[in-house]
């Protein structure tokens, strides 16, 4: 019997094995670290100047910047440009209508972005842009093929070509396979310099996803610990009473 | 007077008026309890705390939760940044929902190692069954309201398995829906079902379910009635006041637990993207469908049984009903299991085979009911559904004492076809092996199944105890 439940127990596990990634393309590492405060300000900067004109990110506050080491006055004359108020969630003034007509598309809401892509699918996403004539936008991108997302940021990266090679498959299909990207034309900061810079943008977006992950954590802590301690003194008292059974 | 405990004070004056005393000796003080419980007695106390739990986090979360369509998923987030502790108490309820199935299914299993179901806890085993049908249809109502990409495809997945019902079903999804589509008619009353309906029911069953344990008593390890030997103020001999000895032992199991719990709830709430799914957190979009819908993952081994069975005739409702059979299965036990003795430990050696292959057959659809389906998963899948089945179809064969069948010799024959047909199906389901071929293998196997009656002989069992020793 104990053999059973040791063996069902192992198996609990396996469904955690089960999560194997779908995409095609190998991610690429995104360089979180929500305690790296500089990164996290930098990034909300580039998110602010960057995403948040086509990209909304209306369940997130100006204010709760103070998170990450903002004063309220530093929001207000960095990273607010319309007449919003710190209090209010980012939204943005394109509408919806607008946006499809444009794009083909609505760009979709930032929040909790990264809870739902994932950091590393949004830090190879956004370095995985290349020129495409084929498409409206001119753009194209390795992992989210046929995207409607131009290369918001190509004076920084610059502009690269993408090769693809062909490869067999075990069932004998042929498949167009991606193998590198070139830098066609490069862009107004290092190619290290960008991918830095997308770093502390998804940083940033990791944070946003969910502010209160830090606390959550440290709760935690005082949590099982808590639970740790009641559990000595309730093993002690269960003890003391089933004296007189066993 | 109708105080018939001797109590007097406050104590005597609501006595005369509420059976106070009166309660609390039945149900606590004085319900006497066997002593040997183990370790798989805590769960049916855990699902009491979880649904505490659910019930005080989710009186919460309505208190900012919008369920109109365009409000919800926005609502959800405000929780989460904006209300005070409002991630916490969104979190210990999604936690909370995956913890009830973990401990209900380990407290079902419990109910199968040590024969909880049988005579005289036929109503216990069966309230029980009422209540698991009610977690379930609690958990749907309640996975829509985030209102996210996997809420809304979920729930139109398992409507339309409404759908599959022949001559009536368009009617019934259009009338479940409220609409044609999943719409915010169909969020609005899945919430008034999810936080009034279902939750009244689970209350008053839960308390059906207490009493009609307390009035038969507990089952234990061993097996044994406490309640045939009583000493002369009519208190059974082995038997130890729930109060104060198990509400002390239950304090440990239950810390031992939040442990667990908040360790998920602090640290991993998403539970690896199966407690709360990664395309939950893009909103409900009724134009894009996800590339792979996976309903949650309690549900997942009824989902694979469900994917498992051929559509016939160009309908879906066969694997419906298969489901449904695998599921509402578990009410017949009490009738199908014709053992003289109750506890796994005085069975024969054929029930822990059967159930050790039921349990894996249920870890191993839970897991492919989260893959997308393949040829060689659908076998897989097929194989397990019928060892999940086959562990209740042994049943009422094996557990009766004196059968000798007929093709008893080759018992070891089949067990043997058994194995290796399955092995062969999957083996031939990776190779180019035609279907037709494997579906002439997969009924071989399925008879093979099928033919236990005439080859299982009794299992051996010893006789329980009379009394609880050491």
């Amino acid at each position: 019997m104990k053999r059973i439940m040791k063996l069902v127990a192992a198996l609990a596990f396996v469904p955690a094995l089960a999560s194997a990634s779908e995409e095609s393309v190998r991610l690429d590492k995104a360089p979180v670290d929500l305690t790296n405060q500089a990164s996290l300000q930098r990034g909300a900067r580039v998110f602010v100047n960057y995403c948040l004109n086509c990209h909304s990110a209306n369940y997130m506050r100006y204010s709760r910047l103070q998170d990450l080491g903002l004063s309220e006055d530093q929001i207000k004359e960095n990273l607010l440009f319309t007449r919003e108020k710190p209090g209010e969630t980012m939204t943005i003034a394109m509408s919806k209508k607008d946006a499809k007509d444009w794009f083909g598309a609505t760009p979709p809401d930032l929040t909790v972005i990264a809870r739902s892509r994932g950091p590393d699918w949004l830090y190879t996403y956004l370095r995985s842009f290349y020129r495409d004539d084929s498409r409206p936008t001119g753009w194209n991108n390795v992992v989210f093929d046929k995207v409607g997302m131009p290369h918001v940021m190509a004076t920084l990266q610059g502009e690269q070509i993408a090769h693809f090679r062909t490869e067999k498959e075990a069932d004998g299909e042929e498949r167009r396979v991606f193998d590198r990207f070139e830098l066609v034309k490069p862009g107004s900061v290092s190619l290290a310099q960008y991918d830095a810079m997308v770093g502390d943008l998804v940083n940033y977006l990791a944070w946003m996803g969910e502010p209160a992950k830090e606390k959550r954590m440290t709760t935690g802590l005082f949590v099982l610990l808590f639970l740790g301690m009641f559990f000595i003194v309730a093993y002690y008292l269960k003890k003391e009473f089933w004296r007189d059974i066993h | 007077m109708a105080n018939t405990q001797g109590t007097t004070g406050l104590r005597g004056w609501i006595d005369e008026r509420f059976p106070l005393t009166q309660l609390w000796r039945e149900h606590v003080g004085e319900y006497f309890a066997p002593p040997n419980f183990n370790f798989f007695y805590i769960f049916g106390v855990l699902s009491l705390v979880v649904l505490i739990n659910q019930l005080l986090t989710g009186l919460w979360l309505t208190m900012n939760y919008k369920p109109a369509a365009d409000l919800a998923f926005g609502s959800v987030e405000y929780i989460m940044r904006d209300v005070k502790w409002g991630w916490l108490i969104r979190y210990m309820h999604s936690t909370g929902a995956s913890a009830f199935f973990i401990v209900v299914y380990l407290h079902m299993f419990r109910g199968l190692m040590y024969g909880s179901y049988k005579s005289p806890r036929e109503l216990v085993w069966l309230i029980g069954m009422l209540i698991f049908l009610c977690l379930m249809a609690e958990s749907f109502f309640g996975y829509l309201l985030p209102w996210g990409q996997m809420s809304y495809w979920g729930a139109q997945v398992i409507i339309s398995l409404f759908g599959a019902i022949p001559g009536i079903g368009d009617d019934l999804t259009l009338w479940i829906r409220g609409d044609y589509v999943v719409s915010d008619a169909t969020l609005n009353r899945f919430f008034a079902l999810h936080v009034i309906a279902i939750p009244l029911a689970l209350l008053g069953l839960v308390v059906a379910h207490v009493i009609a344990l307390h009035h038969v008593g507990s089952n234990n390890p061993e097996g044994v009635e406490i309640k045939k030997y009583m000493d002369e103020k009519g208190k059974p001999l082995d038997g130890i006041p729930f109060h104060p000895y198990y509400t002390v032992k239950d304090i440990v199991g239950v810390i031992v637990f939040l442990f667990f719990a908040a360790f998920v709830i602090f640290f991993w709430p998403d539970g690896g993207g199966y407690f709360l799914e990664h395309p939950n957190f893009e909103p409900a979009d009724p134009l894009k469908t996800p590339p792979h819908i996976a309903p949650v993952w309690y549900f997942t081994p009824f989902y694979a049984v469900l994917r498992a069975v051929p559509p016939l005739f160009g309908s879906q409702f066969p694997g419906v009903v298969m489901m449904g059979i695998a599921v509402l299965i578990f009410a017949a036990l009490p009738w199908i299991d014709n053992s003289p003795v109750k506890s796994i430990r005085y069975r024969g050696p054929t029930y822990k085979l059967f159930l050790a292959a039921f349990v894996l057959a249920f870890i191993g659809l839970g897991w492919l009911g989260v893959l997308p389906a393949e040829p060689t998963l659908t076998w897989l899948a097929r194989i397990l559904t019928v060892i999940y089945l086959g562990f209740f179809y042994a049943l009422p064969w094996y557990s009766k004492a004196g059968r000798k069948p007929i093709l008893g010799p080759l018992q070891n024959a089949f067990i043997i076809a058994i194995i290796a047909l399955g092995v062969g199906i999957i083996w031939g389901s990776t190779r180019a092996i035609s279907d037709g071929k494997l579906s002439m293998m997969f009924l071989l196997y399925t008879a093979c199944f099928a033919l236990m009656p005439f080859y299982l002989a009794s299992d051996k069992t010893k006789p329980e105890p009379e009394r609880v020793t050491g």
